[in-house]
């Protein structure tokens, strides 16, 4: 008795067509080329490595790209702690990165300002950018990044790509308007 | 002991501003006792007595008693091997005394940083400016009298800080206790 329908692509009876939906091909590009900002500030950075390196091996999900460059970048991983000072260029950074982007908070510190219940830490990186994934540790294990990726992917899968362009593009015309009239 | 003859000639070349070396444990102290003439006591031991390596510059706030900065210096001779520890005190009103930049030129990140720290201004420095803390933050956070969780500040479109959440602390340790209990970091208010 057959328990599970066949759904993969099946080249005997499709041939060389592919049918689904916009969303989801878009967001499927999206998941699996997500490129990091690799934001290493303190001992998670070293994990975060790790997680690149072979034994973990980051590529497996698409992620093996890191651009020191905010402008070719997805996702930026906050790996270590935050202070005061850093935090403006943090922004910065983030601002630079072109849309769509997403944050990985990446360890107690940049959750939360971890152990450092101090005048010079931020108290969570979530106070200046909006953070997607925040993953528990100190520093986690390569194993916990590589989950949170995971699971960003997973929040990608469910974007609803095309009404958010829709809607983007119905709010620049509206604004054209605006500067037509006026 | 080495570090205590150059002690000593430094001594027998200022007089009175420098006081007795005092010994402790190997390690050679003395005290300038009028810290505007720092620099000049740094240029004869470095142009001498060859010490010719700052190793670091420090402060201490003596909080609650006048004058209430010590400033120390930590000299290093590579020819001699010998190490000599210079304090200076300042007064609170007062707060400055001259730079040692003239004489090392290291010495430079080290005053930025007791000048970010402490509030401690250095008369001819070349470019005092905070080192850890952003331009234009109000407070000097080493202080006694700052707390740990830190002030809310505000700089529109550059900067901000809030108090971080304790929970209850600073906890302490208080070494010497007999159990664990008593040794481990806990709340402890001040009676």
């Amino acid at each position: 008795m057959q328990t599970s329908t066949e759904l993969a692509y099946d080249s005997k009876i499709e041939g060389d067509v592919v049918v689904t939906r916009v969303d989801a091909a878009l967001n499927w590009f999206r998941k699996n080329s997500l490129w990091p900002m690799p934001m290493g500030l303190a001992c998670c950075a070293i994990e975060l490595m790790a997680a690149g390196a072979s034994r973990f091996d980051i590529s497996r999900f698409g992620s093996e790209v890191m651009r020191f460059s905010p402008r070719q970048s997805d996702v930026m991983i906050v790996a270590g702690t935050v202070t005061y000072k850093m935090a403006l260029a943090l922004r910065r950074i983030y601002d630079q990165m072109a849309e769509p982007k997403w944050v990985i908070a990446m360890g107690a510190c940049a959750s939360t300002g971890g152990m450092y219940r101090s005048y010079a830490v931020l108290q969570g990186v979530d106070q200046i950018v909006p953070v997607d994934v925040y993953v528990a540790g100190c520093p986690p294990r390569p194993e916990a990044l590589l989950d949170a990726l995971i699971k960003l992917q997973h929040k990608i899968e469910k974007q609803p790509v095309v009404k958010e362009l829709e809607i983007a593009s119905a709010l620049a015309s509206r604004s054209d308007q605006k500067v037509g009239a006026a | 002991m080495p570090a205590l003859d150059l002690a000593l000639k430094l001594k027998a070349q200022f007089g009175d501003l420098i006081s007795t070396p005092s010994e402790f444990r190997g390690e050679v102290t003395v005290r300038v006792t009028d810290a505007e003439r720092i620099a000049e006591v740094c240029a004869f031991a470095k142009a001498s007595l060859d010490f010719d390596f700052l190793v670091d510059i420090s402060s201490v706030d003596n909080y609650g008693s006048d004058p209430r900065w010590t400033v120390v210096y930590e000299l290093y001779g590579y020819g001699h091997r010998c190490h000599l520890r210079l304090k200076a005190d300042v007064s609170e009103e007062k707060s400055e005394l001259p730079t040692v930049t003239t004489v090392w030129r290291g010495a430079d990140w080290h005053e930025r940083e007791i000048y970010d720290m402490m509030g401690i201004r250095f008369r001819g420095h070349p470019d005092l400016r905070r080192i850890l803390m952003w331009e234009g933050y109000p407070y000097f956070p080493l202080r006694k009298d700052f707390p740990l969780a830190g002030k809310p500040t505000e700089l529109p479109d550059v900067a901000f800080t809030k108090p971080a959440p304790l929970e209850g602390g600073p906890f302490v340790t208080l070494p010497g206790g007999k159990t664990a209990v008593a040794r481990e970091p806990r709340v402890r208010t001040p009676e």
